[in-house]
């Protein structure tokens, strides 16, 4: 299944208890293109050193600074718009060069795109994620970042974070999707 | 030179950067790029409480743990070696306003808010947890946050990614204007 290039819809079950790790897979953004091959731990220094540019640009567009988001939100600044809308066009390029050329990963493997399904959790879920986002001017990414740039209280952010997943976690079953 | 990397780094250089990490993570090994599974492989590993949901092979995602530790080295870097001595510059009106409420530091995240002393007060404390565990919360419901939706999921074209980012900006519209007023006059 992986192995082929094709892309292949997969019908998303809300039946928690028939959720597969298949399924839980495609629910989910991330862990849905997966590498065939099995390589040592110390293979992903690669994605430290990705992380590490990432960190880097996050810090000095002073994306992780709460004042950055209040002025998006109160539309007072171009900043984030102009990062978001370049950064997306930039995929987009990027995206359909690799689609068009076929290009494949360092290992010689194909490159998969799964299509997202739609559920109502991208509406409610994203409202919620965005009542959060404007508050703490924190999305995931920035917090790890304000932890690194020795943001103490970057941890509080973090540890509420994780208890906001864990108690999704506890009651997916019983929310719309 | 060295000035011009320790000034605050303008969109149009920092956007394309941060679109270049979509092709790069594909390319390094198929991996799309996000951040918020991170919090869940958390779950995994340290409480999964037999909860469906966190019972998976987090060990097998460990790449995102590994990227999430390099945002946070690379960010020690860029705030030691790299940082910017200017006091961050913030919009006339936004620093009125925040003046109102006693918010007058010009750091990247105002002290005010934003340190373990501040922590007591209500509105500090409030922002900080609620704020987190909307956030922790929102995106797993969602299916990921602003990297893995609106950046991964617009680069490949994802209606629903579209809808999600859509809702993540209604939301910070709604919060920041509307209640986090409220907030802040908690002191």
């Amino acid at each position: 299944m992986y192995m082929n290039n094709k892309t292949t819809p997969v019908p998303v079950s809300n039946d928690v208890q028939k959720d597969t790790d298949f399924e839980v897979r495609v629910l989910d953004t991330v862990c849905v293109n997966e590498s065939q091959r099995q390589h040592p731990w110390w293979h992903n220094l690669k994605y430290l050193a990705a992380g590490m540019l990432f960190g880097i640009i996050l810090v000095k567009s002073e994306m992780i600074s709460w004042y950055r988001m209040q002025e998006m939100f109160r539309f007072q600044s171009f900043h984030m718009y102009g990062i978001m809308g370049s950064a997306v066009l930039t995929g987009i390029i990027a995206v359909w060069l690799i689609k068009k050329f076929k290009i494949k990963t360092i290992y010689g493997e194909q490159i998969e795109f799964h299509p997202k399904q739609f559920n109502k959790g991208q509406i409610y879920g994203g409202l919620l994620f965005g009542l959060g986002w404007g508050m703490t001017g924190a999305c995931p990414g920035p917090i790890f970042a304000q932890i690194g740039t020795g943001a103490v209280v970057g941890l509080v952010i973090l540890g509420s974070a994780v208890a906001g997943t864990w108690v999704y976690g506890l009651l997916r079953d019983r929310l719309p999707h | 030179m060295s000035e011009l990397i320790r000034a605050p780094w303008p969109w149009y250089v920092a956007g394309p950067l941060i679109g270049l990490m979509v092709p790069l993570l594909l390319l390094l090994g198929n991996k799309h790029f996000g951040i918020s599974a991170n919090m869940r492989h958390l779950c995994a590993a340290c409480f999964p409480a037999n909860i469906k949901f966190f019972q998976y092979n987090w060990k097998k995602e460990a790449w995102n743990l590994f990227f999430a530790a390099g945002i946070l080295s690379g960010a020690f870097i860029a705030a030691w070696l790299l940082a910017n001595p200017e006091p961050v510059v913030v919009h006339a009106a936004l620093a009125a306003e925040l003046e109102q409420y006693g918010i007058r530091d010009k750091s990247l995240l105002p002290q005010e808010i934003f340190s373990l002393e501040s922590l007591a007060a209500p509105r500090s404390l409030i922002m900080l947890t609620a704020g987190g565990f909307l956030v922790g919360f929102g995106s797993r419901y969602a299916g990921g946050c602003t990297s893995g939706h609106a950046i991964m999921g617009l680069s490949t074209l994802q209606w629903p990614s579209l809808v999600a980012t859509i809702m993540f900006m209604v939301g910070g519209l709604l919060m920041a204007n509307l209640v986090l007023p409220f907030i802040l006059q908690l002191g």
